[in-house]
Order: C-alpha cells, then structure tokens, then sequence
C-alpha cells in the first residue's frame, strides 16, 4: 500500500484490479460463459471430422480412419456400408450437433449479458451513489459535462468489452491453438506454411487500426467544427442577418461541410484498405492451403476427407485471427475508460467526523472568531456574533463580501478552519452533516429543481405526499396561482423536458420547497432577488406568520426586507463591519446608510445629476 | 450543456415523396453508386464461383488422381479472390463516398435553406431541433441509404447466382435447401422485430440513465441542502434495474435468434447429406458437387437473415429523412419581391452597385403586428423619425419595444401598415440592402469562434487591419485587446467564451461600426458589469451613435439621459415621449422606470465597492 490510490489509477494492473471487484457477484458466470465457450469450439471441431469421415469412408469406400473406439462401435452395428444405407443417422448426427452447439452458445450469450449487464449496473450505482456523496466543494469545481461523459460513455466502452469481446478473445486463442495442433496432425508442412502467415494479418491489422483511430479523431475534430459552426449560425441569426452575412456564413459552412466529408472519405478508405488488404492477407494462406492440398489429394497424401478437413479447420483459425487486432485496440480503451471511472471513485467522500452527534438544533447560534477560506486568501475573517433562538438577522453585504460562504458553513457544506462555530452549545464540527442538513434549511439564489413535476419537485422531501400540505407552501412562496394557471397546473414538468420557469418563479418553488419540511433554522441565501419587491413583502408577511419560533437568515439588499429584521449585520470583505437595528444603523455612517440613502434620496440626487448632465 | 431529446422512430407507412427527393439525392452520385453496385455484382458471382472451384478440384484433380492443369486453376482461383478484395475496396470506399456526400449535399441545401428562413421560424424552433436535423437525421439518411444499397445488391446477386448454380447442379439438392427458406424469412423477420424493439426500449432506458447523471451532478449542491442523496441513488437504481432489465431482454433475444437460424440452417445441410449421399452412391452425383451443397449451405441464408433488419433501417430513414426534407423545403416568410431581387440581387449575389445610399429617415405608417397566432403586438402604430436621431425606448418586458426593433431590422414584416425608410416602403428595397446598413449590437453579444480580428471584421469584410484596429480604438477596446498575449490574434473560444461579457460587449461594438451603418439599433444589456467595463462602454455607445440614426432599448441612465427622443412603450402603444428633462416632469411612467433604476445602479455601485459616480 505504499503507493497512494491516485498514483496508481493510470497502471493497467490496476485498473485490471478494479474491475476484477467489480466482476463480484459475477465471477461464475463467467466462469462457466468460458467453459461453455471452450466446448462449443471443440463441438466445432468434431463435425468436420465426421464430414471427412463420411466422404471417405462411408462414401468413398476407403478404410475407416477414426480412433479405435469408434471403429469398432460402428462395426458392431453393421459397419460403413451399413451407414451408406442408412445416411439419415448421418444427417441426424449433424443436426444433433448444431442443435447442441446452439443450446450451449444461447447459454453462453446469456450468461455473458447478464454478467455484463451487472457489472454495468453497479459501476453506474457506484458512480452515481459517489457522486451523491462527494463534497459539495468538490461539485463547485467540477466540470459537468466531462463527469457525464465517464458515467456515460465511459462506461458504455467497459460495457461493450466485457460483454462480448472478453469471452471471445479467450475463446479464439483457444481456438487457434487447438487448430493449430489438429492441422498439425493432418500436415505438418502445411500448417506450418500457414501458420507463418498469420502474424502479418494480426500485425497489419494492429497497425492499420492505429491509423484508423487517428484519422477517427481527425474526423471527429471536422465534425466538431462543422457542429460550431451550424451551432454559432443557429444561435446567432440576428447577427448574421443584421449584417447581412448570409453568404460569407454559407462559404464558412461549405469549407467545414467539405472538410469534413474529405475526412469521412478519407475514413473509410482507410476501412476500405483494412477489410480488402486483410482479405488479400487471408487469401493467401487459404490458396497456398487449397493448391498444395489438392496436390497432396491428387497423389494420394492425403485423402478427400482430410482435405476438406484441413480447408475447413484453416478457415476457422483464419476468420476469428482477423478481428483479434480490433479487440486489443477496445481491450486497451476500456483499460483506459476504467481509469477514468476510478478517477471519481478515489476521490474521498464526506463524512460527518467521529462519533456526529444528534443535537436539538433550537437553540442559540454563536459565531465565535470564525475564519474560513476555500484556499489561502481567508473569506471570512475573525467573525463573531450571536443569534438567539427566534431572531430575525439579515446579512447585507458587497459583492464578494463572503456571506453566501457565511450561511454555507451552518449547513455543513464547508467546515471553517479556526473559531468555533456552535448550535444549542454544541460544535458545529460534531454535528452528523445528515441531521443538520435536515433541520437547517436553506434556499440558495440559484436552486436547481429536479426535471420531474412541479408537485414532486416542492414534495420532494415528503416520505409520503401530502398534497394540501405542498399547496399551502406554495401559497407561501406566493407560487400557488403562478402554478394553478398553467395548463397542467402542478403536474407541469420543469427543466430540461418540460416548462421552464423564469428565475423568480423558480426561486418561490425552492422556498416553498424548503418551508415544507420542519426546519430549526431557515436561510434565504438571496433568494429573492428576481421576485419583484411587492411578491417580495407578500411572501415575507406570509412567512412571518408561519414560521412562528424559527430562527431566521436572510441575505438581501433590499433595504424594505432588511429593516424588517431584529438584527442587521453588514459584511465587507469577510469582516462584520456593521450590527444592529435598522435604527441603529442608519444613524450612523457606513454601507447600510449609503444604501439606505441611495434608496430614499433618489429624487434630490437625481435632480443635481440631471443639472450636471 | 442541454441534452435534445431525440424523436423516437415509430413504424410506418411508404412515403413515395419522400424516396423520390431521396432519389433525386442519390442520383448526385450516380456514378459511385454504379461502380458500387457492379462490384457488389462481381462480389456476389465471386461468392457463388468459389465454391465451384473448390467442387471442381476436387472432382478434377482429386477425383481422377492427377495434377495437370493445376497451375491455371491456381492461378484463376487467385484472380477470383483477389477480384473479391478489390470488390470490397470499391464497395466501401464507394459506399462511404456515396454516405458522406449524400449528407454533405442534404446539409448544404438545408443551410441555405436556413439562412433565408425569417425569424418567425427560428422564435418556434430551438436550436436544439436544427442541429438533430442537421446532424443526425442526415447522417442516418445517407448511412442507411449506401450501406442498404451495398446489402440488398449483394443479397440479391449472390441468392439468385447461388439458386441457379445450385439447379444447374442438381435441382433436386436446390429445392432441400429452398425449402429451409420460409422458415428461416419467417423467424428472421419475427426476431429482428422483437430485437429492434427491444433495443429502442434499451436506448429509452439509456438515455433516461443519462438524464439521470446529467441531474445528479448538475443538482448536486441542491441535493445536499435537502439532504436527498440516499433517496436520489435508490431512485437512480430503479433506472439502471429497468437498464439492466431492457438490456439482457434484447440480448436474449439475439442469444434465442441467431442458435435457431442456425439449426434451422443445419436442416437444410442434413437434407442435403441424407439425400445427396444417396445421389452420390447410385445417381452419379459426385463428392465434389455434393460438397459444393454441403459448404453453400453454410452462408445461402444470410442475406435472409439480413433482409429484416434492412427494412426497418429503411423505415427508421424515411422518418429522418421526412423531417430534413421538410426543413429543406420550408418556405421563407419574409422574401424579396422578384421585381426587388432583379434590380439589387439576393443574398448571394447582389447587384452593389444598384444600391441607393441609406440616409435614415425612418417612419412607421400605421403599423400592425401580430406575431403568427398570435394577439396584435402593435395596433396603428405611428412613428417619425429623422436621420440622425437617437431613440430611446423603454418600457417593461412584453410591451412591444423589442419588436419595433425587429421592425426596424425587418427581421419581421409589418402585418398591415408600411415602414419607410428615406420615404420608400422598405419592402421595395432588398433585405441585404438594408441589413449592410445596420449596424446591429445585441442584449447579450454573439461572438462567432475565431480571433477577435476575424469577429471584428464580420462587420465589413473588405476591412483592413488598420480599420479594424481604428475601430477598436474608436469603442476602447484596443486597450484589452493589446493587452493579451497574442492581441487580435487571440482566439475567442466557441461563442467568445474565453471573453468576459464586458469585453465581448466591447467586440460586438467594433464590430457594427466598422460598417460604418446608417442605422444603428442597440439592444443595451441588462447584467450589471465592473464599473470600469461600465465607462468603457458608455464611451463606445457616444462614439457609436453620433450622427447616426439610432433606436436604444436602454437600460442604462446615461443612454436614457442622453438620447434625443425617450419613447416609454406600454401594451404597443407609446404612453409617454419626450426628453428626459420632459419627461421626469412629467411624474409618469418613466418617472417611476427611471427612479427603480437609478436605485438599482446606485446600489450595485455601492455594493460592489466603487464610489458613487457624480
């Protein structure tokens, strides 16, 4: 364990680690897909067998070649001519065999999907389930759309190997080795002929692929360009026609639609070059196997039936050999691909510290001496106060003042550094992050709602739906009517497949639902700011009287909201510059008074500025 | 980042429109799509000739126990596979030429197609739809359509040379294998069904997975406030249950289809032994010709096999192929009249130098507007304004103010009433003869991927760099410009990403004066900026509209203050218009606007740290 996780995410070893853990659960199907896979190429082999047989010795009349046991068995009942007679045991020995092989590879495939399916499954609930649990600083930074792409296409590639390529790529060497030996047994100076022309299709084809994936990458650049630039049109039609770019847009667009159906051409003949030089390659060998056989026939070497034997053993070393280069180009993606999956895997999931605690959450909130920083430079900076248990306090501060960071660490979405931060007395750091998360409610200025109906999104902390209940919030948040006058009323879909909703109405669905559930403490991280101010004092009235005893934060600028607060506290740049009653503060110089006469002096000032102008 | 959510392809009836304009595309490439077909022709005569050789040698040389002429059959066998290599060249090489150009041509008649189209179109349309049309449904098209051809030639040359090959042998042994036909069509075509469906169920499931990540990591933060990830992941399994459910489905399916055709096809190899051994003891037949059966019956199924999956890779294009094709032949609501095109040219081709010079006059004549279905945005709406004027407009959002700019940019037409422009009806002019005199600067500013020389040129394309550059001066942006590490060589990223919005404000502003337009028509943002930014642009707006004939959807104080005229719009009609100075003693409407926004500006100035500007 000397080397870190991280370190040794990129080593195949590794990876090939990973995905043996995930295979738990698995294993023996593999297993017997393997076994299933080994006897159904050795069923394969014997028909040709008997075919020779039958072509020899039961047709051709020439003595029985076939081990001693077999000789026998078939004399005691009459022997070759015997057969002649009654060629329909022949047919139905063939079809005995295929319909064996055909129940054995249904099996393999099935148990190969179902193994595949399932390490799938719970790569995806892996990821997902991390993801979930990963810090919230962690999904700040984080780049949505690559994240997608490794929970998505990522594992769609491990997918794909694993369910098909893995088992065949044991099942073809298997294959080439047992041919090999057979072939050997028949004629050793042909399959030694043939044998050493093998490694040049598998060379080609390895090296060809490369080429292939590079050019796959140029096209895929081309196609990209082509997407910008039909994107850009699309969006920016105003421009375009505003200027009356229409033709210089068409010559852009013809140059990448060009470019990219060159790279498309030049993609497939480079396919074109695979398939017919891999013929080519493979043509050979089969030839070379074809005249010296017929040859070797012809003067009595080998037999008709060994003929056709060693003609069909060679095709079937010859077929499977061709797409073995493909499958260790995917073998190595998916190495690749697993990689990228463990890169979220690794990373540390939050935990709520040693033995959290359960605390009422009712009590005081102190603040004392808080320091926090997302790096080095601190965002808050030696901040103390203390909120009584049913107070009002409202934050104002300046941009990059720290107060969203402020309101983010009593939900645990942060832990600060120095100070001591507690609730009812107890650390904030003890606290299980699970209880406080579900007793501290708060309504970020941005909320996400989930792409599913309005109702489900405001129940979406009810265990079990209480329809009046999510109405009532609603009409809180002042949304009821908004919701009641669209068509589908609160079974409208939000987000990517249904309405969207402009930013106030989104604001008001969060906080109706937020005030749905229980809450010790409720935070309106500026989450008002695109309702106009009127909804802005409705909805802040109706609150009031509903959430009688909690304890209340709210970050705002709007002064209306502020100077109804107990208490007001101003923030600049991570410091509290300013606490107080609204009296308080206007009576004495700083940020709330400006703002407060910004608010209330606009006609004078307007007036001087206008006589300026 | 948005996902579009794709159509799903529903089976359905022959489209015989459809096929002809797909015909007609096709046809482009006649002369690929002959050789392809000859050498899926030769293909197939090789397939079915193989096989006889190898039936020959063996009656031939092996049979009659002797080797003359064995060099020429080698040789002739070597011809025969290598013509079937280079017919595998050709097809694919022909087929992608075929597949590219044929989704090259559809793209570029839908672009054009696109670039004419009026506004109205893109309003209803997302973009999301185009680009599917544009990428995916014509690369379907064109895919299935050469690969189809490559499929249904071969299938067809090689059954038909193998049935007769196979009865010119011994028709008795032809009619065994026939007779495994029906059955096999009939599974073929049952499995293939059942398969396909269970696939799109699969693709369903995948995409709904994918949804589901997209929300995971998107709603992240959300799902923590709420304390809802254990309830995300146990509904998050019941997606990647049904996932793993629909996929094992369709992989049992294929694990049921291919053993069944397979033994089905061991019937027809059986028949042949049981009765082709009888024929070869007493009828004559010989061990060549009866192995010329044995291996023939290994492969005479697949193009079978094939036909149903074919058929429904058909189908599936005809329903991409419906939507390109309308988007193709949709009809521009807004043209020039062919009187207009004949004297000044179309888009592509305009007559320059019939132009009239733009003065920028511009009055709205009892005008009406109604967007399609929908209620009038403007009723006889009447207005003057003389060149050079500088035209404020506000008003709240929906009141009609972003549509007399459209108007004026004659992105849509008046439904009754006229607009002059220097007195004559602007529809008597060409659209690009106006648009060449616009100068035109969006809310939020739409870069084009490039250097930012290239964005700024889009304004005047025959502009030297000096011009370029004076124009940058002239808006202040050159400051920024010269102060990044390649200057106007610096790549904008895809849209102008990697610029703020202050600076691709500043961009979009070089950019529409350096066409030196008669008319120019400002979309103010409403995102506050850094003050800094904030003066620049304040700046670049005064050098923008001196002397210009100007309509400001304004925002910003100084703009409103500033302008000549202040139209204050309300349900499309004008409440309130004068000068600033008139119209604060006024009391009205724009008193009320204009204090709201004052306070709003003042406070942002404050919160974000910067002086109160006097």
């Amino acid at each position: 364990m000397a080397v870190p996780e991280k370190g040794r995410n990129h080593l195949n070893r590794y990876r090939l680690k990973v995905l043996w853990n995930f295979s738990k659960g698995s294993r023996w199907l593999y297993v017997i897909s393997l076994m299933i896979a080994f006897s159904t190429t050795a069923i394969s082999f014997i028909w040709p067998k008997v075919l020779s047989f039958i072509m020899d010795s039961v047709l051709g009349g020439a003595p029985m070649a076939a081990p001693a046991w077999v000789i026998n068995w078939i004399n005691r009942y009459g022997g070759p001519s015997f057969l002649a007679s009654n060629l329909w045991i022949c047919a139905l020995l063939l079809i005995f065999f295929n319909g064996l092989n055909s129940l054995l590879s249904y099996f393999r495939s099935r148990f190969t999907a179902t193994a595949a399916e399932s390490i799938a499954l719970r790569m995806r609930e892996a990821l997902y389930g991390r993801l979930q649990r990963l810090p919230y600083d962690y999904h700040v930074k984080a780049e949505t759309g690559d994240l997608i792409q490794r929970c998505t296409t990522d594992v769609e590639t491990v997918r794909r190997f694993i369910s098909n390529e893995l088992v065949e790529m044991f099942r073809i060497v298997a294959m080439f080795i047992l041919a090999a030996v057979l072939l050997w047994q028949i004629h050793p100076m042909m399959t030694l002929l043939t044998l050493l022309l093998m490694p040049s299709l598998v060379i080609f084809s390895a090296i060809h692929l490369k080429k292939i994936d590079r050019q796959f990458s140029i096209t895929e650049q081309a196609d990209g360009h082509l997407s910008t630039v039909m994107q850009e049109n699309f969006t920016g039609v105003r421009v375009v026609r505003a200027f009356g770019r229409e033709a210089f847009e068409e010559e852009k667009f013809s140059t990448a639609n060009d470019d990219f159906r060159a790279q498309g051409v030049k993609l497939n003949r480079l396919f074109a070059y695979l398939w017919s030089i891999n013929d080519v390659l493979a043509a050979i060998p089969t030839l070379i196997v074809i005249v010296l056989g017929v040859s070797f026939a012809a003067n009595g070497q080998l037999s008709l039936g060994e003929f056709l034997v060693f003609v069909s053993y060679q095709g079937m070393m010859m077929w499977p050999i061709r797409s073995l280069g493909r499958m260790l180009g995917n073998m190595s993606k998916t190495m690749i691909a697993i990689g990228r999956i463990n890169d979220i895997l690794i990373q540390k999931e939050e935990t709520s510290g040693e033995n959290p605690q359960k605390p009422d959450l009712t009590g005081e909130i102190v603040f004392d001496n808080v320091t926090f920083s997302y790096d080095e430079k601190p965002v808050l900076e030696n901040i103390s106060f203390t909120i009584h248990p049913g107070e009002t306090v409202a934050i104002l501060g300046s941009t990059g003042s720290g107060k969203s960071s402020l309101v983010s660490l009593l939900q645990r979405l942060y832990d600060y550094q120095k100070g001591h931060i507690t609730i009812s007395g107890v650390e904030l750091t003890h606290i299980d992050k699970d209880h406080l998360r579900s007793r501290v409610g708060i309504v970020l200025q941005e909320p996400f709602l989930y792409s599913r109906s309005i109702l489900d999104n405001i129940g979406i902390t009810q265990d079990v739906r209480d329809e009046e209940a999510i109405y009532e919030a609603a009409r809180v948040a002042a949304v009821h009517d908004v919701i009641t006058s669209f068509d589908q009323g609160y079974d409208t879909v939000v987000g990517e497949r249904g309405v969207t909703l402009s930013g106030g109405q989104k604001q008001r669905v969060a906080i109706a639902r937020t005030i749905l559930r229980e809450n010790d403490i409720l935070i309106f991280d500026d989450s008002l700011s695109a309702v106009d101010t009127q909804t802005d004092a409705a909805i802040r009235k109706a609150l009031a009287q509903r959430r009688k005893g909690i304890t209340t934060i709210i970050i705002s600028h709007r002064i209306s909201t502020l100077m109804e607060a107990d208490r007001i506290l101003v923030l600049e740049q991570g410091r509290i510059t300013e606490q107080g009653t609204h009296e308080e503060l206007i009576a004495q110089p700083g940020l709330y008074r400006k703002i407060w006469d910004i608010q209330n002096a606009v006609e004078q000032e307007e007036t001087a500025a206008g006589e300026g102008a | 980042m948005s996902y579009f959510q794709e159509e799903e392809y529903k089976d359905q009836k022959v489209n015989f429109g459809t096929w002809r304009t797909i015909f007609r595309y096709a046809m482009g490439y006649k002369r690929h799509i002959i050789t392809l077909m000859s050498a899926m022709i030769v293909s197939g005569v090789v397939d079915v000739a193989l096989p006889m050789l190898n039936s020959y040698a063996i009656d031939n040389f092996i049979g009659k126990q002797q080797t003359a002429g064995l060099w020429v059959f080698a040789i002739i066998y070597f011809i025969f596979q290598m013509s079937s290599a280079g017919c595998v060249f050709l097809f694919c090489d022909q087929a992608g030429r075929v597949e590219t150009g044929m989704s090259h041509d559809i793209r570029k008649d839908a672009f054009k197609k696109l670039q004419e189209l009026s506004f109205s179109y893109y309003d209803k349309t997302p973009v999301g739809y185009i680009m599917a049309r544009m990428t995916s449904d014509a690369q379907r098209l064109a895919d299935t359509i050469a690969w189809s051809l490559v499929d249904l030639t071969w299938g067809f040359v090689f059954m038909l040379g193998a049935l007769i090959g196979m009865f010119i042998v011994q028709w008795q042994l032809a009619l065994v294998m026939l007779a495994v036909l029906p059955p096999i069509a009939v599974v073929s075509v049952y499995f293939q069904k059942k398969m396909l469906r269970s696939y799109r169920e699969v693709r369903k499931a995948n995409s709904r997975i994918t949804g589901a990540f997209n929300e995971g990591i998107m709603g992240a933060r959300t799902t923590k406030t709420l304390v809802r990830e254990r309830k995300n992941a146990q509904e998050f399994s019941v997606l990647t249950g049904s996932m793993k459910e629909h996929s094992i489905k369709a992989a049992i399916f294929s694990a049921i289809y291919w053993p069944i055709v397979g033994t089905l096809g061991s019937f027809a190899t059986a028949g042949v032994l049981w009765l082709g051994g009888v024929q070869v003891q007493c009828m004559g037949l010989s061990l060549g010709q009866l192995s010329y059966f044995l291996t023939l019956s290994g492969y005479f199924f697949e193009p079978i096999m094939n036909m149903a999956r074919i058929f429904s890779d058909l189908q599936s294009s005809q329903a991409a192929a419906e939507r390109v094709i309308n988007l193709v032949n949709s009809m521009p609501e807004i043209t020039d009249t062919p009187a207009v095109i004949a004297k000044y040219g179309d888009v592509f081709t305009p007559h320059r130098d019939q132009w009239e010079a733009l003065r920028g006059d511009i009055t709205f004549e009892n005008v009406t507007f109604r967007y399609t279905g929908g209620e009038k945005v403007l009723d006889t709406f009447n207005l003057s304004v003389r060149a050079g004027e500088t035209i404020a407009l506000v008003g709240e959002t929906g009141s009609g103010k972003s549509t007399i700019v459209n108007l004026i940019c004659r992105f849509y037409e008046p439904t009754s009433g006229r607009i002059l422009i220097d007195g004559i009806d602007y529809k008597e002019r060409s659209q690009l003869w106006l648009h060449s005199n616009l100068g035109y600067v969006l809310q939020s500013p739409q870069l084009f991927s490039g250097t930012i020389r290239e964005n700024i040129r889009y304004g005047d394309l025959s502009a030297t760099d000096a011009q370029v550059e004076e124009a940058a001066k002239l808006v202040g942006a050159h400051g920024f410009i010269s102060r990044l590490e390649k200057g106007y060589d610096t790549d904008v990223g895809e849209g102008g990403g990697r610029l703020s919005t202050g600076e691709k404000q500043l961009i979009s502003f070089a950019r529409a004066i350096l066409g030196r337009p008669s008319i120019f028509v400002l979309d103010e943002a409403t995102s506050s900026i850094d003050t800094e930014t904030e003066q620049h642009i304040q700046h670049a707006i005064e050098k923008i509209l001196e002397g210009r004939t100007s309509f400001i959807v304004a925002h910003r104080l100084s703009t409103i203050r500033n302008a000549d005229r202040i139209l204050v719009i309300d349900h499309g009609k004008v409440i309130e218009s004068g000068s600033h100075r008139e119209l604060m003693e006024l009391r009205g409407h724009y008193y009320e606007l204009y204090t709201n926004q004052f306070r709003d500006e003042r406070e942002n100035a404050v919160l974000s740290g910067v002086a109160i500007p006097q």
